[in-house]
């Protein structure tokens, strides 16, 4: 059955009148029902009829260079937006390069749904051409998949999939769509509802649990929130806010939690972990209560469990059951999603000062703060993100990728708007930030969307700067070049005597190669240049590159050693 | 200590790979699998005896319950229950020592159900326990060969480890296939 024109509107199958359909029809028309705008993609053999298919419906498709970059632009377009980002590629080579994303996408709990092709039926498990296990490989880094049998069942699986992806702790679900079952005929059904008996997430947290956390509070002199990812994803920022004021509550955050709340606030102390702020970690020392939410004690904020929150009882808010108590022990676990389980908590919580324990941390936070920058002519990285907060207002959305700038971004620039803060975080994925900003981007075009990148993360990914102009997607890029991988390097200087073993690299003339590709580009060298080179880029219509090369050999801190608890902080001695 | 772990899942294809690979990547440290269906339609059970304390054994139970074809998952090591495991044994016997394997046999309530000149094979079900003393006795004698299933478990009394029952979307069970009634047509 060929389709050489688009089908019109008035002939798609209503729910009351089942036709006959393609699996690859069947399978657009499935997602158009899920409210699938954008999907993320790169043709090849086993997905052909699929993308013959896909230019009758109305979806806008975005062509890649690598399918590493479709997943991970569907990660930053989900992330953004709360929607279920959505990429696609062939079968074999596609789907492996498919796995990074997709691991990303698990580790920080964001919703997409990625579609793969595979070989006909008939070839599976012969070893045939572009076959690869996509099922077996991403078993364990998916919330689920489905390898589709029967072109009948496509609706009822792109049905649970959006459904698994989006609910309780968000994640990846894989579609692996053979390509004979693409060409089958079948009828389109639509299913009026998915119900999946494994799987029923808490909501609501128990009544009971909640009274217990009230008390707890009531009863805490030095209380501490920490509030990570599932504030963001639930979208409890005013939930979270009303808690924080109710009982003059202190709030500091994980890296994900970064624009969960307002960093302007009075009860705002900034971010925890390895290169959390100082203020905030000893914090954490120093409270009788920490309440967790929707965060699950990764190691980067823990630091060495044993000497975690020492002397704290702990209240753990968090959708996934298996995360509470899997790293730390809790005192109050509550399951259950972050916005109703604190719209409940706000309700049985009595109002509280805590005016001497806010005015500890204040003094701590004067003594050692997070604003200084060590006095120097030279350019340095956090001079870059400190002119890019001054120049966008602090209102821009900052995508970055993984290294020591990721560390600079979330510690010099204050974040207000909710959800503005983006990066690789469980996973940790070199070139992440590139694709992922175009996901931003198209997500929300309205807002100004600044990449902030390492020339090492930069080379992973940069062929997606074709894709940034052949859709035109006004992604502003910020290269924080300083010719190392500069997190190992300083890892390598700080433990590994100095031996800068494969950590110094070269790259291309960065200006030389957004003017090659299409994109307006400058280069700076000095302090002077930067500000005015920022607000180009801002007054520059569409896609803007600027390559800061900045000093080669610069340390983030505050750190928390390897191993060591957030008591061995070592701090920045060149303060 | 040996705890036993009960998971109802879904038959769907692959999620046997999906539990065990859950229970290999969170490392746990798995004794024994037995897995078979139900009595319910399209529902299958595995009984997990598993090695760990009170913490990691809530983390195991959780973690299958992450998987989506995972129904429920009960830990029921602490529950009165009667244990049993199946072993066939394979073993040397010779006229000399046939009628002594024989009076074992007879006193541990097993079965023969296989005689040659050389060996004979041993049916024994039990808990593990009877199963081990069973064979160590049976080693002076030189065993051949041994199969054993791993632990089967159900609580005593009248209370049970059941799925709910599947619910029809739009007249149709996707557990068996099987439409409850037809599916709404034009």
């Amino acid at each position: 059955m060929a389709m050489t024109t688009p089908r019109p509107q008035s002939v798609m199958p209503t729910d009351t009148a089942p036709r006959r359909m393609t699996g690859a029809e069947i399978l657009c028309e499935s997602l158009r029902r899920e409210g699938v705008e954008l999907i993320f993609g790169y043709p090849g053999g086993a997905v052909l009829p699929l993308y013959h298919t896909l230019p009758e419906f109305p979806f806008r498709h975005i062509l890649v260079r690598h399918e590493q970059g479709a997943v991970f632009a569907a990660s930053g377009y989900a992330r953004a937006t709360g929607r279920v980002g959505v990429c696609l590629a062939t079968s074999g080579p596609g789907a492996t390069n498919m796995v990074t994303g997709i691991a990303d996408a698990m580790m920080d709990s964001v919703p997409i749904v990625a579609i793969t092709g595979q070989v006909a039926t008939s070839l599976i498990g012969r070893d045939a051409f572009q076959e690869i296990d996509t099922t077996g490989i991403t078993l364990p880094i998916t919330k689920h998949n489905y390898l589709v049998e029967r072109a009948e069942d496509l609706p009822i699986i792109v049905r649970e999939a959006f459904y698994i992806a989006r609910n309780g702790r968000p994640g990846p679900v894989l579609i692996d769509v053979p390509k004979d079952v693409q060409q089958q005929e079948a009828e389109f059904i639509w299913p009026t509802e998915v119900r999946l008996r494994g799987f029923r997430p808490t909501l609501h947290g128990h009544a009971r649990q909640i009274r217990q956390a009230a008390e707890l509070i009531a009863q805490s002199e030095r209380p501490l929130i920490l509030a990570g990812h599932g504030v963001i994803i639930s979208q409890a920022y005013a939930e979270l806010r009303a808690l924080a004021e109710k009982a003059q509550i202190p709030v500091i955050t994980t890296l994900h939690g970064v624009s969960c709340f307002p960093e302007s606030h009075e009860l705002s102390f900034g971010m925890t972990g390895m290169h959390g702020a100082a203020y905030a970690n000893k914090a954490i020392c120093e409270c009788d209560l920490l309440i967790g939410i929707g965060m699950r004690f990764d190691d980067r904020v823990t630091g060495k469990v044993s000497g975690f929150a020492p002397k704290a009882k702990i209240i753990h808010i968090d959708i996934d059951p298996a995360e509470i108590g899997k790293n730390v022990r809790v005192t109050v676990p509550i399951v259950g999603d972050c916005r109703n389980v604190l719209a409940a908590l706000v309700r049985e919580v009595k109002e509280a000062r805590h005016e001497e324990w806010l005015a500890q941390l204040c003094a701590w936070r004067e003594e050692m703060p997070m604003t200084r920058i060590r006095e120097t002519d030279r350019l340095l990285p956090q001079h870059v993100i400190r002119a890019l907060y001054e120049e966008t207002g602090g209102r821009a959305l900052i995508v970055c990728d993984v290294g020591q700038h990721q560390m600079w971004a979330a510690q010099h620039y204050w974040y207000d708007v909710p959800n503005s803060f983006f990066s690789s975080g469980g996973l940790g994925a070199m070139g992440y930030c590139l694709p992922a900003s175009m996901g931003v981007k198209l997500g929300r075009p309205d807002e100004m969307v600044w990449a902030v990148v390492g020339d090492g993360g930069f080379q992973v990914t940069m062929q997606e700067l074709a894709t940034i102009v052949q859709d035109n997607i006004a992604v502003k890029i910020a290269i924080i070049n300083n010719g190392y991988l500069g997190m190992v390097r300083q890892w390598q200087q700080l433990f590994y005597n100095r031996r800068y073993s494969a950590s110094p690299l070269s790259g291309p003339d960065f200006v030389k190669l957004g003017e090659a590709y299409g994109i307006p580009a400058l280069r700076v060298t000095r302090r002077e240049e930067v500000a005015p080179a920022i607000r180009q880029a801002i007054a520059t219509e569409g896609p803007f590159m600027i390559d800061f090369v900045v000093e080669e050999e610069e340390n983030v801190y505050p750190m928390i050693p390897p191993g060591g608890a957030l008591s061995d902080i070592i701090l920045d001695t060149n303060l | 200590m040996k705890r036993t772990v009960v998971a109802l899942m879904e038959d769907h294809p692959g999620v046997l790979n999906r539990v065990v690979s859950v229970l290999r990547r969170r490392s746990f440290n798995i004794d024994s699998l037995a897995v078979g269906h139900t009595d319910q339609p399209g529902v299958s059970r595995m009984t997990i005896t598993v090695e760990g304390n009170d913490e990691v054994i809530e983390q195991v139970v959780k973690q299958l319950y992450k998987i989506i074809d995972v129904i429920k998952v009960s830990d029921i090591s602490d529950e009165k229950m009667v244990v049993r495991e199946l072993a066939l044994i394979k073993v040397t016997a010779q006229s000399q020592t046939r009628s002594e394997i024989m009076q074992i046999v007879d006193i541990y309530r097993a079965k023969i159900v296989d005689v040659s000149p050389e060996s004979l094979m041993i049916e024994v079900t039990g808990p593990e326990e009877k199963i081990d003393s069973l064979i160590s006795l049976l080693r002076g004698f030189g065993i051949k060969e041994v199969v054993r299933t791993g632990r089967v478990a159900l609580v005593r009394g009248p209370s049970a480890t059941r799925a709910p029952e599947e619910e029809p979307v739009d007249g149709r069970v996707r557990s068996t296939g099987r439409g409850v009634k037809q599916a709404v047509g034009p």
